[in-house]
């Protein structure tokens, strides 16, 4: 009952905002040109079914892979820099300076590199977006560790690797996580305005760019949804994922939260 | 044979640079086995440094520091102490029973006896029905009490604690030392202790090491002989003479 309670203001504030939205619109502006009412909008996802679940699983596709990717790729960067002096001093300049790019700009470049069809131009686009806030963010974890936890292991004569096991990677984790939370909203909106520039022509982007440019906006807005879904269902298995990661961690917060 | 046998050792960070600074100028120090030293000073005295000697976290810059008759680093690698310091350093991730176990886990002990030595440790100091939690749900107090126990768990002939009451509120304090000496009188071990409270000083060591300042030297040793402590002694005059003796040290000091 207690894990319902969490979810019930959410719920009650989404029926409202959308009962408001559909009120509105079905009192003002019947024929929803510009903004169709939602349920306009569910007609348009049944409708458009098999074209919209195929753009979501391409899109989808796009995004778990760059993911998938940019989270290995961040966190090898961040176990190097922790580890050796060279790779931080070479490593940590060159994503801060390559963060620095607006990344989503080379889009049309990366099409170029890639080939305009290809879904490849579009996972370095996440990929690159994803990596920077779990490299960071995990470097910092792997960092910021008590100073008496690692001379206790010292004492002990632990293994500069055993340290890492046993202080450093733990204490990362909550670290990991946020920015991982941020990476998966990032990763979708990185994949979906990528397509708008090349790709695969039946992925979310065109879908939208095309229904847009047809004026089926509410079709645009069934493409939509789907991108919204799959962030949501990323973001919740990145909470259960958490969960299961280190369960110790909610016991912190919720101490926290009593004091 | 001395636990502890320190000659001529200074220490110097940073040299050469511009925050060269002498944290410990010629250090001459010898402990036997089974004496409870305690290390007091003002702030900046190199209490703390000269404990990370002893433990070789540190190295001397010049001078000796042997651990049971060999260089302190090689002690530090055969695992002859245990430490305890100000913050508990308890693991979040692992229970109660398995931060006490981490010593053991390095030093492979197996399962079945790693799970029967931390229930042995949770008892010593009283913390059984706690051996499941997570050190999140423990108050300061228990925590220092389970950083203890990990400290002890692997009978080390030596412990080293920097401080480990410093931040507990007064009653716990006088608790935890009490434990302390019990668990002293029981194991045999030899202890360092660093605090910068004189009646804590006095209460718990056979000797008081008093250390004066920019560098850090040792300005005088005070044995203290007062027997087994209770409650009564913290009320004994003798315990107030020493108190008092300790006192006009660091005040000479001060100066």
């Amino acid at each position: 009952m207690s894990a319902l309670k969490g979810f019930s203001a959410p719920i009650v504030a989404g029926v409202v905002l959308f009962g408001l939205w559909q009120g509105v619109l079905s009192l003002f502006n019947p024929d929803g040109f510009v903004l169709p009412a939602p349920s306009e909008i569910v007609g348009a996802l049944i409708d458009n079914w098999d074209e919209v679940f195929k753009g979501a699983r391409i899109t989808g596709f796009v995004v778990v892979s760059g993911l998938i990717a940019g989270i290995i790729l961040g966190i090898v960067a961040a176990l190097l820099v922790t580890r050796f002096r060279t790779a931080n001093e070479t490593i940590t300049p060159l994503a801060v300076a390559v963060n620095a790019i607006p990344i989503i700009a080379l889009a049309p470049i990366f099409n170029n590199w890639f080939g305009l069809t290809s879904p490849r131009s579009n996972q370095a686009i996440v990929v690159a977006l994803v990596f920077f806030p779990i490299f960071i963010n995990t470097t910092r974890g792997l960092t910021q560790v008590d100073r008496s936890q690692v001379e206790l292991m010292e004492s002990y004569a632990a293994s500069r690797s055993r340290i890492t096991r046993e202080v450093r990677i733990p204490n990362a984790m909550p670290f990991f996580f946020t920015a991982l939370k941020l990476a998966t909203s990032l990763a979708v909106i990185a994949a979906i305005v990528a397509e708008y520039f090349g790709g695969r022509q039946d992925a979310l982007g065109p879908l939208i760019t095309q229904s847009a440019g047809l004026t089926r906006y509410d079709e645009a807005w069934a493409a939509v949804l789907a991108g919204t879904l799959i962030g949501a269902v990323l973001y919740f298995a990145v909470l259960v994922l958490e969960r299961v990661a280190m369960p110790w961690y909610s016991l912190i917060r919720s101490h926290n939260d009593e004091t | 044979m001395n636990v502890i046998d320190i000659q001529g050792a200074t220490k110097v960070f940073n040299p050469g640079r511009g925050n060269q600074v002498e944290a410990l100028a010629e250090i001459d120090l010898a402990v036997e086995p089974g004496e409870f030293i305690t290390l007091i000073g003002p702030s900046g005295c190199g209490k703390s440094t000269l404990l990370r000697l002893i433990g070789s976290l540190i190295s001397p810059s010049t001078g000796s520091v042997q651990v049971n008759a060999k260089p302190a680093e090689q002690a530090r690698l055969d695992r002859d102490y245990g430490m305890a310091f100000q913050t508990a350093g308890l693991f979040d991730w692992r229970t109660v029973t398995k931060n006490i176990e981490l010593p053991l886990e390095l030093m492979g002990w197996s399962k079945g006896d790693r799970r029967r030595r931390a229930a042995e440790m949770l008892e010593l100091v009283k913390l059984s029905e706690f051996a499941k939690h997570h050190p999140s749900e423990l108050s300061g107090g228990m925590q220092q009490r389970v950083a203890i126990a990990r400290a002890l768990a692997f009978s080390p002939p030596l412990l080293l604690m920097d401080e480990p009451f410093g931040a507990l509120d007064e009653m716990t304090r006088e608790h935890m030392q009490d434990e302390l000496l019990r668990i002293w009188k029981e194991t045999g071990t030899t202890v360092v202790f660093v605090t910068h409270s004189i009646p804590e000083a006095v209460y718990l060591s056979t000797r008081v090491v008093v250390m004066s300042p920019r560098p850090g030297k040792i300005a005088s040793n005070i044995s203290v002989a007062l027997g087994d402590r209770s409650a009564s002694t913290r009320d004994d005059p003798a315990f107030f003479t020493k108190v008092t003796e300790v006192r006009t040290a660091l005040r000479k000091v001060e100066e």
